[in-house]
């Protein structure tokens, strides 16, 4: 059981949220222009680390907001806490939680899991194409 | 139920050889689909100079921590001809391997608890029956009729409104399956290396030649991946990525009752299972966790929901006490159905994806992999279970079609 620090509304039963999966993957910038490969792994390829993991969560019975949780799949520990859109805390410094706020932004949606974030392109290095993070050419 | 003793423990099985310094091919993680596969290698296809290896003991991963539950009431053809081809060796497979493992065929009943429920039950009993397998639809006096314990009143939260039911479906003990498997594989030469860890690959360009393990190197022709909960992890190690994400999976068992509960009993709505184990404890499961997860435990909130829902649907349970609760890590897939077949590396093949369903597949998944593996090319079976399918868009979707999960 997760005790999860949410920005908005501080610490709250894992019952309380909603697992968006993996974090940081960008929506393709030029649909039109990715191969069935490409398509195929935006829509059905994600990391599955083991190890600290980059995630999206929502607090659905809360603020109804989405933010992004670093969380180590082995032991479950909890990294770190931070706003969608931003970069990826590095793993090893751990970030304090509740710094900032879930943002409202374009990819703080709620949609639903399978909704994509549109606004971390930035800060990954993605293919010419913008295919999504880890697409072979 | 079963009056059956228990098989002996064995305790010498098999051989615990040192691995050689190359095979012609080895078999990653000695789980039942691991196993299966060396089996059907060395039987269907003369191939005995063959290693598992497995990190851990013999079986020690979801084999061992899985609720035992086999059928084959699933709603796609690609999927009914599988399950089918399983359980139809399921049958034959004690007198093929000379040990009793206590397939037991008690039926299992999937319940609906609404009208969506009635609806989608009775269309995949048409389903199955024009596949040749075997399913009925009863009404709930018929439920009740075969499990007496079941509450059918109407005035309750998940009332039973009918159920699917297969009669030839059942468990059999995990553990001892293994065992079986592994007894056979051994008196064929096949060497069971435990304790053994693949920590990497050798390449010959896109092909591999090797594999690297903390007993050292391993030359191998070919390599088959079944390892279950951490094929990605092994793949990502070979250079390739799987449409695979690992999540929790727990069950648990109450304390030893006298026969109470005849048959097999899972619900789609309320996702608990229930089935009584040979020596007589109320064995149980429920849904993933729905975070990635690699730790072997799960959330409590799981258990609180499906027991909830049990307690329920079987009043007697209430003055049950759970005596154990343990996890797994199963593999997922987007479409809910395994992926066995080629990769993108050369003389590499994988067999994964089984989800929180594999174990009643293990026979078909041994040896339709076994095929793979031998001949380079899918068994008419497991080609549809490419991973291609992802590319293609030919999902076998037995999401909310299969009955439970899996
Ligand atoms: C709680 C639970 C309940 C379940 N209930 C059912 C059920 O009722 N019916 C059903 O059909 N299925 C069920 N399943 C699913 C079923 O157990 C799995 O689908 C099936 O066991 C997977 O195949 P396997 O037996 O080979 O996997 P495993 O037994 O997990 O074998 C994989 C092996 O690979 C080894 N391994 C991993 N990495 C390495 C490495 N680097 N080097 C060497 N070895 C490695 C592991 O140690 C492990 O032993 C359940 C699973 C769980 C967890
Ligand atoms: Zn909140």
């Amino acid at each position: 059981m997760l005790l999860i620090s949410c920005p908005n509304c501080g610490s709250r039963d894992e019952t309380e949220f909603h697992y968006g999966g993996q974090a940081h993957v960008a929506y393709p910038e030029n649909p039109n222009e990715l191969t069935d490969r490409e398509w195929a792994e935006y829509l059905f390829y994600r990391d599955n680390t083991k190890g600290a993991f980059a995630e999206r969560w929502l607090h659905s019975t809360g603020c109804r907001q989405w933010f992004n949780m670093l969380r180590d799949t082995v032991t479950y520990e909890i990294q770190a806490i931070y706003p969608m859109g931003s970069p990826r805390p590095d793993a090893a410094g751990k970030v304090t939680a509740e710094t900032g706020t879930a943002s409202t932004a374009a990819d703080s949606t709620t949609t639903g899991s399978a909704a994509p974030s549109i606004a971390a392109t930035s800060t990954f290095p993605t293919s010419s194409t913008t295919a999504p993070e880890g697409a072979t050419k | 139920m079963s009056t059956h003793q228990l098989p002996e423990h064995p305790d010498f099985l098999w051989r615990n050889p040192e691995p050689k310094s190359s095979y012609d091919a080895v078999i990653v993680g000695g789980g039942g689909h691991g196993l299966a596969t060396a089996y059907f290698l060395a039987k269907n296809h003369g191939m005995t100079n063959i290693a598992v290896l497995e990190k851990g003991w013999l079986a020690g991963g979801n084999m061992a921590r899985n609720t035992t539950i086999i059928r084959s009431n699933y709603l796609w053809d690609e999927s009914a001809a599988i399950y089918e081809h399983a359980l139809k060796l399921w049958e034959i497979l004690p007198e093929e391997l000379e040990y009793d493992f206590l397939f037991s065929q008690r039926g299992v009943m999937n319940l609906a608890h609404t009208l969506g429920d009635v609806r989608e039950s009775m269309r995949r009993v048409g389903a199955n029956k024009l596949n040749g397998v075997d399913a009925e639809w009863l009404d709930p006096q018929q439920v009740k009729e075969l499990c007496p314990i079941l509450n059918i009143s109407d005035n309750i939260r998940y009332p039973v409104m009918g159920a699917t039911y297969q009669p030839r479906a059942g468990i059999a003990k995990h553990d001892h399956v293994a065992w079986a498997f592994a007894r056979k594989c051994d008196e064929m030469g096949v060497d069971i290396i435990q304790n053994c860890e693949v920590t990497g690959f050798v390449k010959d360009g896109n092909r591999v030649v090797g594999v690297k393990t903390n007993q050292g190197t391993i030359n191998t022709e070919k390599v088959g991946l079944c390892a279950a909960g951490h094929s990605s992890v092994l793949a990502e190690m070979a250079g390739f990525r799987l449409p695979i994400q690992s999540h929790p999976l727990q069950a648990l068992v109450s304390e030893l009752h006298e026969p109470v509960h005849p048959t097999v009993v899972m619900s789609n709505h309320v996702h608990v299972y229930v089935s009584q184990a040979h020596k007589g404890e109320l064995v149980m499961g429920a849904g993933v966790d729905s975070y990635n997860g690699y730790g072997q435990r799960g959330s409590f909130h799981v258990i609180e929901h499906q027991m909830a829902a049990a307690v329920e649907l079987f009043p007697i349970f209430a003055r049950a006490h759970v005596l154990r609760t343990w996890g797994g890590i199963v593999d997922t897939t987007l479409d809910a159905s395994p992926i066995v077949g080629n990769t993108p590396v050369e003389n590499m093949f994988v067999n994964c994806g089984w989800g929180t369903g594999g174990f009643k597949g293990t026979p078909a998944a041994g040896m339709t992999f076994a095929h793979n593996i031998a001949t380079g090319e899918p068994h008419r079976l497991n080609k549809p279970f490419a991973l291609e399918r992802f590319e293609t868009g030919a999902l076998i979707d037995e999401h909310g079609a299969a009955a439970v999960a899996h």
